[in-house]
This record gives C-alpha cells, sequence and structure tokens, in this order.
C-alpha cells in the first residue's frame, strides 16, 4: 500500500466539522464522509452499504455512525457493519490526521482507483 | 353495641394504627379527625414533592376509597380543640361534640420554633404539611434567596428542594457540622462538601437572634453581629410533640403524652401514638418505631394486650438525589469500650463509620455509598459477633449478584426499616397470598410505602422468590442510558441537566446512539422549555437541516401553510421556486400543503429565501399542520369559523418539538370535512359550541378521537388544546403518538390532568408552554445565520489533481 506522505491531502479546518457530526467532501470522483469524534477524527465513503445512504449525515455515536436512510450501523475505524448483524458488507475506510488545525486525508486508494480509471 | 373509637389526627402514626386495628376482630366503630384536609399521605415524601420527584398523588397512602369500604367516618379539615374526658366527648373546631367510649391521640408534633426575634414576619416558613410544601413550590423561584435555618435532615432536604426550584440557598446550621445528631465531625464535612458542591451555601456555628425586615423578611441577624440577606426563611429546627390535647385530657404529660409499654396513658380510655408521645423518657422523630407502637397499640385496644413497645433507635437516611446518607445506632466511639473503623475516599466522596463495642456492632455512619446499609441493620439488631468479620465489615460485599444477598438474608432480618417488614413477611406474602408484583407487595405487607429505601430489596426478593414475578420496570430508552423516559424526564428536571452529552457523560454510556440521542435532544427541549443547549449531533439529520431527506439524499421542502391557506402570491413564489431551482416534483400534500420534492441540501437555504414562507415542520418530531374546512366564512353549514380558528391554532403552537408529529384539524361542524375526529387534536364547531377531541388517528391504525371537553368559547377550546398539547408534550415518551398516549393514559385521567385540573396547574401548563413558545422560532430563520458548515459541501484545499 502506498501510504507514504505523498498521498496525504489537505482538506479543510479541522473547525469545520462540529464535534460528533460528519461532513462530506468529494475528493476525484470519490465521496468522503469526515467524522469529528471529539478527540480524533475518521474517515469513510460517504455510501452506505445496504442502499448508498449519505453516512455523512448519519448520528454518531461513540464510534459507530448510523445512517439516516435506515439505520444501519457502520464502524467508522473499520467501515464494517455492526447492524443489522450478520453481514459481511464494508465500506472504504481512509486514514485521517490533523496538523496545525488542518484535516488531512490519505487517498492513496483513491489515487490507485482513479489512476487505473 | 359497637364501641366508639375516636382518632384524633390524620397522620401516619395513626392511620398505620388504624390498618393494625382492622387486621384485629374489633368491635369498633371508628373516626378520626384530622385538621389538614388531605387523606393519609407519606409525609416522608414531602422532601422529594418539594424536589419536584414526586407529585402529590404519587404519596397518598390511604386514598378516599380506603376510609370509605373500611367504614372508617372521615373528619377532615377539623381541628380537635378540647376533650372531656370524664364525660368522654370531644369537640372539634365546628363546635360539634362527639362521643367516644375509647379515644387515641395521634397529634404528632409541631415544628420547633427557636426563640428569636422576627418569626412572624411574612415570608418565614416551617416544612411539615403539603400545604407548607405547596406555598413553598409556589413561592420559590429564580430570585428567591433562602434560608434554611437547621441543617439536619429536614432542613437539608428543605434546601435542596428550594434550590432545585431555581431559589439560591443558604443553610444556616447551629453546630459545627451538618446532621451532628446522625454524623461525626468527618461525616458531616463529607456531606457538607457534597452539598456545597451542589451548589447549597453551608454556614455552621451560627446562631440565629433575627429575622430582619419591614413586614416580610429581607434577611437574618446572627449572634456574631454578621447578617445575610434572605427573602424567603424556613424554619427546621427540630420538632416539639403536640401534647396540648393531653393536658386537656388531664393525661399525664412530660415532653410528650407519656405512655407505657402498652401505649397506655395515665387514663384507661385513652391511648396515644406518633410523636405526640413519650415512652420511657424517649421522643421519636422518625416512623419505624412510630409504626411498632401502631402494631402493640392495636392489640392492646382489642383486647389482646400482651406485645410490649420497646422503642427501637431508628436509622435515619437523607433523601437527596446524588447525596447518599445513612446512620444508625450509637458511633460516638469515645465512649468506654467502643471502637471505630473506618473507611475514606475523599475524592468519590466516600466515608464509612463503624462503631463496635466487645464485637458487637453499635453504630454505623455511611456517606456517598449506602448500597449496603442494610447489613449493619441487620448487625446491630442480631448482635453478632463481627470480630472475625472485622477486615471486610467497611469493604462493598464480594458478589455483586443481588440475588446471593438475598438469599443470605435471614428470614427474620428487616427488609423495611420503616414499616418493619421483615423478610419471613414478604416470602409469606408472595407464596400465601399470591403477591408477585411491587404494587401489590406496598399494598399487602405496606413495605416500601415510607422512605422509598427497600424498593430495590423488595423487587430482588420478588425477583427472586415469586414465581410469577412481574417486573414493573418500566421499558428503559436505550442501553445507551438505561432509564426509563419517565425517570430521565425526573433526573434532568431535578439534576437541572440541560444537554443530551451531560445525561449521556453522567447517566449513560458517554456514548448514545441514534435511539436514544434525538430523545433526549427532545426530553432536555422539553423539560428545560426550550432553554436547553442545543446539540445537533444528538438530532436526526431532518432536524439539522429542517428538511426531510428522501431516499436519494436529497430534501423535501414543505412550507407552513397555516390551515391550509394561501394566496395567489405565495403560489406564484412557490412556482418560481420550484422553476429556478429544477425541483422534480411539486405535489399537494395529504396535510393541505405543498412539498417540494426532490431539492439539494446546499441549495435549502436559498429555497427558504425566495419562498418568504415560515418551515412547516414536516420533517420533524412536531407541530406540523392544522387542517381546517371552509367554515361559516362560506359553507352553508358552518356553524363556526373554523379557518380562523384553525389559523390562529396553528399560530399558537408551530415551531414546538413535540414527542412524536402532531396533526390538528379544525372543522366547522359535526360534518367534519377536515377529519378533526383523527386527529391528535380536533376541534369540531357546533352550533353555539366546540368539541375538543384529542388521540385521534387515521394512518397505520384508525382510532376516534376522545372528547376532552366541550366548551362555548372559541378562546376556550383554544386553551383546552393547549393544555392537552403541552400535557402530551410533558408526559408522553419519545416516539409516542396521542393516539397511543390517550389509551395509556385513560381519557379521565387525562381530563383530570389538563382541562379539570386545579387552576393553578392549569396557569402552569400554560406557562410553560408559553415559554417554550417565547424561545422557539422558525426553523428556516436560520438560513441567515447556519451552523458550522451545515448547508456547504466542503471544498478539499488541494485537490486531487496535484496528486494525479
Ligand atoms: C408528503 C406526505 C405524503 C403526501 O404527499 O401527501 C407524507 C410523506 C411521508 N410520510 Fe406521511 N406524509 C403525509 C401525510 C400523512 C398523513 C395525512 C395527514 O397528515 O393528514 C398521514 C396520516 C395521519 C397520521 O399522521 O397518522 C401520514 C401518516 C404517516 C405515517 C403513519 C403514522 C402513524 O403513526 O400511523 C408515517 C410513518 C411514521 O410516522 O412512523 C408517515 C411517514 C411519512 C414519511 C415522512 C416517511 C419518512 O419517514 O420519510 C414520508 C416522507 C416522504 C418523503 O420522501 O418526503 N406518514 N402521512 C404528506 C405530508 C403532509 C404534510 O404536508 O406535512
Ligand atoms: C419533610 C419531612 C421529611 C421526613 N422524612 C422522614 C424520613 O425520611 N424518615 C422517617 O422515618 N421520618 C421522616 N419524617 C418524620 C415523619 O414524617 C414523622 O415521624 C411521622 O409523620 C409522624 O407521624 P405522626 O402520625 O405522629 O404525626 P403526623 O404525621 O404529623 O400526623 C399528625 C396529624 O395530626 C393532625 N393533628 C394534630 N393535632 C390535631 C387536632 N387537634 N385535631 C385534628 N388533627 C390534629 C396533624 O395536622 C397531622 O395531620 C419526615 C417528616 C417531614 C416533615
Ligand atoms: S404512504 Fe407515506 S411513507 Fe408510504 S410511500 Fe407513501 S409517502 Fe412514503
Ligand atoms: S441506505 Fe443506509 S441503511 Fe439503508
Amino acid at each position: 500500500m502506498t501510504h507514504d506522505n505523498s498521498n496525504w491531502i489537505a482538506i479543510t479546518n479541522a473547525s469545520n466539522i462540529p464535534a460528533r457530526e460528519g461532513r462530506s467532501v468529494s475528493v476525484g470522483h470519490t465521496e468522503i464522509a469526515i467524522f469529528n469524534l471529539g478527540e480524533r477524527f475518521a474517515a469513510l465513503e460517504n455510501k452506505c452499504p445496504h442502499r448508498g445512504g449519505p453516512l455523512a449525515d448519519g448520528i454518531v455515536g461513540g464510534t459507530t455512525v448510523t445512517c439516516p436512510l435506515h439505520n444501519w450501523r457502520v464502524c467508522v475505524d473499520t467501515g464494517d457493519v455492526t447492524k443489522p448483524a450478520g453481514h459481511s458488507a464494508c465500506v472504504r475506510s481512509y486514514a485521517v490526521k490533523v496538523n496545525e488545525g488542518i484535516v488531512y486525508l490519505n487517498v492513496a486508494e483513491v489515487v490507485e482507483e482513479e489512476a487505473a480509471a | 353495641m359497637k364501641q366508639r373509637l375516636v382518632v384524633v389526627g390524620n397522620g401516619m402514626a395513626g392511620v398505620a394504627c388504624v390498618e393494625q386495628i382492622l387486621k384485629h376482630d374489633h368491635n369498633f366503630d371508628i373516626t378520626i379527625f384530622g385538621d389538614e384536609t388531605y387523606v393519609n399521605y407519606n409525609r416522608i415524601m414531602l422532601s422529594s414533592v418539594l424536589a419536584g420527584e414526586k407529585e402529590f398523588d404519587d404519596i397518598v397512602l390511604n386514598d378516599i376509597d380506603w376510609y370509605k369500604t373500611n367504614g372508617i367516618g372521615t373528619k377532615l379539615g377539623r381541628r380537635i380543640t378540647d376533650i372531656d374526658a370524664v364525660a368522654r366527648t370531644v369537640t372539634d373546631s365546628t363546635g360539634e361534640v362527639t362521643p367516644y367510649e375509647k379515644l387515641l391521640l395521634a397529634t404528632g408534633s409541631n415544628p420547633l420554633i427557636p426563640r428569636m426575634e422576627g418569626t412572624d414576619k411574612s415570608g418565614v416558613f416551617v416544612f411539615r404539611t403539603l400545604e407548607d410544601t405547596r406555598q413553598l413550590i409556589q413561592l420559590s423561584g429564580e430570585d428567591v434567596h433562602a434560608v434554611v435555618i437547621g441543617g439536619g435532615l429536614l432542613g437539608l432536604e428543605a434546601a435542596r428542594g428550594l434550590q432545585v426550584r431555581g431559589c439560591k440557598v443558604s443553610v444556616v446550621h447551629l453546630a459545627d457540622t451538618l446532621m451532628e445528631r446522625q454524623l461525626d465531625a468527618a461525616g458531616g464535612t463529607y456531606l457538607r462538601r457534597k452539598m456545597e458542591a451542589m451548589g447549597v451555601d453551608v454556614l455552621c456555628g451560627k446562631s440565629t437572634t433575627a429575622i430582619l425586615g419591614n413586614g416580610h423578611v429581607e434577611g437574618l441577624r446572627f449572634q456574631d453581629g454578621s447578617e445575610l440577606a434572605a427573602n424567603l426563611v424556613v424554619i427546621a429546627a427540630g420538632i416539639r410533640p403536640n401534647v396540648e390535647l393531653g393536658r386537656k385530657a388531664g393525661l399525664a404529660v412530660n415532653r410528650g403524652i407519656v405512655v407505657n409499654d402498652y401505649m397506655e396513658t395515665s387514663d384507661p380510655n385513652v391511648f396515644a401514638v406518633g410523636e405526640c408521645t413519650e415512652h420511657n423518657g424517649q421522643l421519636f422523630g422518625l416512623v419505624a418505631p412510630l409504626f411498632e407502637q401502631g402494631k402493640v397499640l392495636a392489640a392492646t385496644i382489642t383486647g389482646r394486650r400482651g406485645p410490649e413497645f420497646k422503642g427501637s433507635a431508628p436509622a435515619a437516611k437523607l433523601k437527596i438525589m446524588g447525596v447518599e446518607v445513612f446512620s444508625a445506632g450509637q458511633f460516638d466511639e469515645s465512649m468506654p469500650g467502643m471502637e471505630a473503623i473506618r473507611y475514606e475516599d475523599p475524592a468519590q466522596g466516600v466515608y464509612k463509620k463503624v462503631v463496635l463495642r466487645d464485637g458487637v456492632l453499635e453504630g454505623v455512619i455511611l456517606v456517598g455509598d449506602t448500597s449496603t446499609s442494610h447489613r449493619y441493620v441487620e448487625w446491630m439488631k442480631s448482635r453478632e459477633n463481627l470480630s472475625a468479620k472485622r477486615q471486610s465489615l467497611l469493604l462493598p460485599p464480594p458478589s455483586e449478584d443481588k440475588g446471593l444477598d438475598i438469599a443470605q438474608m435471614a428470614d427474620h432480618e428487616t427488609v423495611c426499616g420503616c414499616t418493619g417488614v421483615i423478610k419471613a413477611d414478604i416470602i409469606h406474602a408472595i407464596h400465601q397470598q399470591g403477591v408477585c408484583t411491587l404494587a401489590q407487595l406496598k399494598e399487602r405487607t405496606r413495605a416500601s410505602t415510607g422512605c422509598g429505601s427497600c424498593t430495590q430489596l423488595c423487587t430482588s426478593l420478588l425477583r427472586a422468590v415469586a414465581p410469577e414475578f412481574q417486573e414493573e420496570k418500566p421499558k428503559v430508552l436505550c442501553d445507551c442510558v438505561p432509564f426509563a423516559q419517565d425517570k430521565l424526564r425526573e433526573i434532568i428536571r431535578t439534576q437541572k441537566l440541560k444537554s443530551v452529552q451531560e445525561v449521556l457523560d453522567i447517566y449513560g454510556n458517554g456514548k448514545g446512539c441514534e435511539v436514544c440521542k434525538p430523545a433526549i435532544s427532545y426530553l432536555v427541549d422539553v423539560v428545560t422549555c426550550g432553554g436547553h443547549e442545543e446539540d445537533r449531533s444528538a438530532r436526526f439529520i431532518n432536524d439539522r437541516v429542517h428538511a426531510n431527506i428522501q431516499n436519494d439524499g436529497t430534501f423535501s421542502v414543505v412550507p407552513r401553510m397555516r390551515g391550509g391557506v394561501t394566496t395567489p402570491s405565495e403560489l406564484r413564489r412557490i412556482a418560481d421556486v420550484a422553476e429556478k431551482y429544477n425541483v422534480p416534483m411539486v405535489k399537494v400534500t395529504g396535510s393541505q400543503r405543498i412539498d417540494l420534492l426532490g431539492v439539494k441540501k446546499e441549495d435549502l437555504p436559498k429555497v427558504w429565501e425566495e419562498l418568504g414562507m415560515p418551515s412547516g415542520q414536516a420533517y420533524s418530531k412536531g407541530v406540523r399542520m392544522v387542517k381546517t374546512c371552509v367554515g361559516t366564512q362560506f359553507c352553508r353549514f358552518g356553524t363556526q369559523d373554523s379557518i380562523t380558528t384553525g389559523i390562529e391554532l396553528e399560530r399558537r403552537l408551530e415551531n414546538l418539538y413535540t414527542p412524536h408529529k402532531t396533526k390538528m384539524a379544525v372543522v366547522g361542524c359535526p360534518r367534519n370535512c377536515a377529519e378533526a375526529t383523527v386527529k391528535d387534536i380536533g376541534l369540531v364547531g357546533q352550533d353555539g359550541s366546540w368539541q375538543v377531541v384529542v388521540g385521534g388517528a387515521a394512518g397505520k391504525g384508525v382510532r376516534k378521537a376522545d372528547l376532552l371537553i366541550t366548551v362555548e368559547t372559541t378562546e376556550a377550546a383554544l386553551e383546552a388544546a393547549e393544555l392537552f398539547f403541552q400535557y402530551y408534550r410533558e408526559n408522553a415518551n419519545y416516539l409516542e403518538r396521542t393516539y397511543d398516549f390517550v389509551e395509556r393514559h385513560g381519557i379521565e385521567k387525562v381530563r383530570r390532568e389538563t382541562v379539570y385540573a386545579t387552576d393553578d396547574m392549569r396557569a402552569k401548563l400554560l406557562d410553560r408552554l408559553k415559554k417554550s413558545k417565547d424561545r422557539s422560532s422558525d426553523a428556516w430563520l436560520e438560513r441567515r445565520n447556519p451552523r458550522t458548515t451545515q448547508f456547504v459541501q466542503i471544498e478539499p484545499i488541494a485537490t486531487m489533481e496535484a496528486r494525479l
């Protein structure tokens, strides 16, 4: 995996994403939901594995977010579906970091995909 | 021929004694006189009423039916003023003379007013009766500085109650530490810290010499010359047995009416129980021994003289939510032969001390954690030698398993300290009388009807022993905050919580989820009348962007069209907006308004601005619409002006959140063209009157609304609707529609607590509604001042192109 420095891109001021909320951002052709978990940030593709609901609009509880359309719950760190149980579906997750008040996303996978496309 | 038994005092001890007499074969014609106007209530719980944790209805011990079914003559609001012990008659305040064969004095005690100047000023109160409590509740509020004289159990409970009701409160105490009769200096200091942490000021070692003020209280002066401003004073400095009648009857009286081990006074036809008595030089201030007296006297008076009153030393427990204090027995280790063992955890505010003599437990003090109190009570009673257990006396019991704890309890161990009910009584009730709920247990054994601290234990026993135990466990909101919604509402109210996160942090797992967060958002909103701290992260997306999310992530926009009435210019603006923003569908809704479906999130603020109409709240658990029919304005059958009334109703209630969506309709005649009888609230016009109906449904199910009231004027109809609306807001569970709510409570109860409630209760409902309404506003005004990036799609600072 190309998780080297060159794949981090600056997204937005951390203060643009209120605590325990998500916001979506388009990177290339991919929409990514970034969540402010209070003490840190996490990011998932903004597309619920059920029927594509906007996860950024969901309610964050601890480290899961609940899709606003039909209440599937997704872990914001792994992208695993935690409710309903027994689903192997998974949302792509992205590494996030905050440096001097700016949120950075590691978009290595987006780069790979778009390059392939 | 039946004997006439007259009871003076309709309080806790007197009525409890009558209950015991009824259990025996007896030959009495009983009449109870009480100078309070209420049926027998749980005086102990007045503290909880003051603190807003309970309502009067919750603390009734014997309702009027009890008096009736047991054939007891009941004379309330009548004071016995005289006794003629020779003629055997009593005279009451109406002048009526009632003869007796046996007389029972249960007159309780009066608050002790210490000698000081100015106690007659207005604004000076005591805290003894329901009436006192009502007055205190009425007078308390934000701009009140209340001073409570007395830092004992009663004073502290009064202080906390007043504080919860918004007063700034100081407690002034004569001794150097609080509750010095029940706590040692260290315990008193721990308690003081807790009270101060809650925001109650504590001044110890202060002797009040005067209450200052010109007619109304303005402050206090102390012996050291210092003064303290106050506009409300509560004196809680102790009690004095009410012995006046005992004297009039010529009985032997010291500080209290003297009784022997059989509860007989010096007159063979007169008996006494309760706080008015003195036994072996001892006075009483807690109910446990008084109930014991009642049992003894019931035997004596019904001709079974034998059981003797021993006068056990009762245990005391402070009833302030979040401040746990328990004390029993002798705790002064400086007395010869006494030794103390202590446990302290200052960070957690936990202080425990037991005092032993020759290995036997003599006393205990628990501050901060009273969960194990019944163990100590039992050891004090059993006088078991605890030398072998010394190591573990103060540690938490090894197992958290309550079941084990229960199994280990011996049959004779006391479960309810107030009523003296032992484990065996409860087992008996379960096995012999088929008791399987807490309510039945309370009724049959009276356990858990005193201070309430044994409720947990009773429930555990039921769970362990009753084969058909029915958990009265109200459904908890969510695993994240495992409380029933009623309880949460009470917690939020009494603990003055204002934000969802506070509730989750203190009473839950700190995280929350999509189930509990919107519910708590609603609860903090309604309890504080809109004075909560709004946390959008806890609201469903619809309530963050004030529009209804659709299956493709776009939103629908339904402007408010009060009463379903619109204008040509409004319609023109709607048309313009729909075209300009390429709205995929414009639709007339089932609620008499127009829906713009498929609007992008980032366009919402502009759409609202250009529509220039308020939000129709079609997305929220809140006030939806008021549908109207044509009514007298045009319709040939109209009997009432349904359009004007419907628009007015919508104006009065719009912008507010409700437990679930609230839909209304107003129709001009019983033809019901706008379907008012299947709405949450409906007004049905008739010739010369309105029917106000509530709890209707025509959604997933169909339910005809119940009639709340019929009134003559439009204003009265609107007010009835408002009363119900606010009552529903305050009492329904989140996501409970009115059709379930009305069904659950029954329309009779709803009527009693809304349109037929006391003037005071109705005024308060309307007042809280007004408060919420004043704080509310059209959600779409947020377009001018949106929250951080709420409607914008975030643009990355750096672009992907740079990477590719
Ligand atoms: C737009 C509208 C249908 C229409 O085009 O007419 C509508 C649309 C929806 N209704 Fe409705 N209801 C609409 C009038 C009604 C009515 C008729 C009325 O209000 O007189 C009813 C029956 C009365 C009632 O409320 O009980 C109605 C009973 C329901 C129910 C069943 C409620 C129940 O407890 O029985 C739901 C589901 C729920 O609330 O749990 C529901 C839920 C919904 C939701 C919000 C589903 C959802 O959660 O997303 C629909 C949103 C569709 C969307 O994508 O925007 N809708 N819905 C109507 C909007 C009215 C308005 O102007 O605000
Ligand atoms: C706020 C508060 C909190 C308390 N908390 C606790 C607690 O946690 N635990 C505990 O064990 N105890 C507590 N107590 C004490 C407990 O309530 C009393 O011990 C108990 O009520 C005494 O019962 P009684 O019947 O002797 O007196 P009361 O309950 O006072 O009843 C006496 C009744 O007689 C009436 N009466 C008096 N004279 C006449 C007359 N001449 N004619 C007609 N009627 C008359 C009085 O108005 C009164 O209604 C508390 C008391 C208060 C006020
Ligand atoms: S009936 Fe209501 S909830 Fe069902 S599809 Fe139609 S609008 Fe949606
Ligand atoms: S689209 Fe997310 S739960 Fe259905």
